[in-house]
């Protein structure tokens, strides 16, 4: 029981960055290796403001609003010479950006663990007479996420902006040819992923240490769950994010010595979907065309 | 024919029904080494379809492409309305009133046929729901499959959609890029009558490329022949159906 209690808080924060992953693979084929450490140092914007006394929703809030610039600027910059190009080009730039980043956080922020605070209670709720690891953090994870995706959902599907992200990303050529100013998606997108990315750095953050660092896990979990899920479906992630934090909990609180295990775990989850269903589990059938 | 005269060139969409839309002068575009396009003159007419034709190879799909602006000429204007667009972006073309719908269908497999369609009007704001229930009256069989995504259809339907959905961006003048091609002849005949009432009755105008000369100029006012991107000939559709030698050498039928 509690150990699916915390799969599941774990599996949204994964499915969320799993979503970023998903959403900037969706539009421009490329995966995103920096999305990391640009939520790293969103997450440190947010505690240099708490630690000189701002409340955490005011850095919560500042801290997504810088991950959409930064994530607006990075396309801008740094991805779009490279698009078009060969695919692999983009991917070291992002592995270049990805340690660059990291560098700059760890030049201005130093290279020491900081403590980043929870906006809710870390202590369990009581449930009869024992304390379950569902906290009243946890809730705010998860509805914080729920209410990302649903905001997310609602864009892609209901909103003029949202057809034309999606036309954009799915048929770049007829939607230039039909008056979308697909460069203008393109770089929206990029900012929206960089926010879900941002926020998942937040929350996993949130009552625990960082440093320059600590979304390298996050990355690889991300990733998992992005490949998971198929890397082209949004449902997907979020299921694959789901699946990784229950199974990687379940390794972690019922195998002995099992939280050593967590990452060999992840990985071998990933390679039995690869060679299971090379697609991914939620891939689209979907042939694409240019 | 018509000479160009002022009010025409002046007038937006919607308003004369003969005249020049689309003149095309010299244009002469390059992939890489291989120049595609040689001087290519030529020009389109409201109330007309002009087809372009010709075996492989020979230019057709460049030419469309560099009228859009996917491809830049090395040399050569393109004037629409009798505004000079030889340089302006691709995004801006359909404002402009030009639709062209590329080669191999272009229906964004991923979005539902409703949504495709609302692709093509999202540069005009709102669009009433009266002018989308007209393309789903000209093609009742797309109009089935409106909430089904765009990868369920047959290449027919694909052709219907794209078709639909370049007329939603409400165009004085529609690029057509080998619509016929992997269809059937009764769906050919189909969308090519279609077409035919379409610019009879509302004075569109058509520039199709085709490499099936032979549906294509029986719909068609006017035939261009392109040969290894130069214009061969320029005339009626008729007297081109009608010139044997003409059909043997560059036509293949």
């Amino acid at each position: 029981m509690n150990v699916t209690l915390t799969g599941l808080t774990e599996g949204m924060v994964y499915a969320a960055f799993a979503l970023a992953l998903v959403l900037i693979w969706r539009s421009t084929r490329i995966v995103n290796f920096a999305q990391g450490s640009m939520a790293a140092a969103t997450a440190f914007i947010a505690l240099s403001l708490i630690q000189n006394g701002q409340s955490y929703w005011v850095a919560l809030i500042v801290a997504l609003a810088s991950g959409f610039v930064l994530g607006a600027v990075v396309e801008r910059v740094v991805i779009r010479p490279v698009e078009g190009g060969p695919e692999l080009n983009a991917v070291i730039v992002t592995l270049g950006l990805f340690v660059a980043i990291q560098a700059l956080i760890a030049i201005i922020w130093g290279s020491s663990f900081e403590s980043f605070p929870a906006p809710f209670g870390l202590e369990g709720f009581q449930v009869g007479d024992s304390r379950i690891a569902f906290t009243p953090n946890s809730v705010f994870v998860i509805g914080a996420v729920v209410v990302t995706m649903a905001l997310l959902i609602a864009l892609f599907r209901f909103t003029r902006v949202g057809l034309a992200m999606r036309a954009s990303a799915f048929g770049q050529e007829v939607a230039r040819l039909l008056g979308v100013k697909v460069g203008r998606m393109l770089t929206l997108g990029w900012a929206l992923a960089a926010v879900v990315g941002s926020l998942a750095g937040l929350l996993i953050a949130g009552g625990e240490f960082v440093y320059p660092a600590y979304m390298d896990s996050l990355i690889v979990f991300g990733f998992v769950a992005a490949v998971l899920g198929g890397l082209d479906s949004p449902v997907g992630a979020i299921v694959g994010g789901l699946i990784l934090g229950l199974a990687l909990s379940y390794v972690s609180g019922y195998v002995e010595r099992g939280s050593a295990l967590v990452n060999v775990s992840a990985l071998v989850i990933l390679m039995v979907v690869l060679l299971v269903r090379p697609g991914g589990l939620f891939a689209s059938s979907v042939a694409r065309r240019a | 024919m018509a000479e160009p005269h002022g009010a025409t060139a002046l007038s937006a969409r919607g308003g004369a029904t003969t005249g020049p839309v689309l003149e095309v002068e010299g244009l002469t575009s390059s992939y890489g080494p291989v120049r595609a396009l040689d001087g290519v003159s030529l020009r389109a007419d409201a109330g007309r379809i002009t087809a372009v034709l010709g075996a492989n190879g020979a230019g057709k799909t460049t030419l469309l492409r560099t009228i859009s602006g996917l491809v830049r000429p090395t040399s050569g204007t393109v004037r629409l309305n009798g505004e000079d667009i030889t340089k302006a972006p691709v995004e801006a073309m359909v404002g402009k009133g030009m639709a062209h719908v590329p080669e191999g269908r272009g229906v964004i497999a991923e979005l539902t046929v409703d949504e495709n369609l609302r692709v093509g009007s999202l540069f005009r704001g709102k669009v009433g729901k009266d002018e989308f229930d007209r393309i789903y009256d000209l093609f009742p069989r797309i109009a089935e499959r409106r909430n089904n995504h765009a990868h369920t259809l047959s290449g027919g339907e694909r052709q219907m959609l794209v078709i639909g959905r370049a007329l939603l961006a409400n165009p004085r003048i529609l690029l057509l890029d080998e619509p016929s091609l992997g269809l059937a002849p009764r769906i050919v005949a189909q969308i090519f009558g279609l077409l035919r009432q379409l610019v009879d009755r509302e004075g569109l105008s058509v520039l199709l490329v085709e490499q099936n000369a032979r549906s294509a100029l029986s719909v068609a006012d006017v035939g261009v022949v392109l040969n290894l991107g130069r214009v061969v000939v320029t005339d009626d559709a008729r007297t081109l159906m009608a010139d044997e030698d003409l059909r043997h050498a560059y036509l293949g039928f």
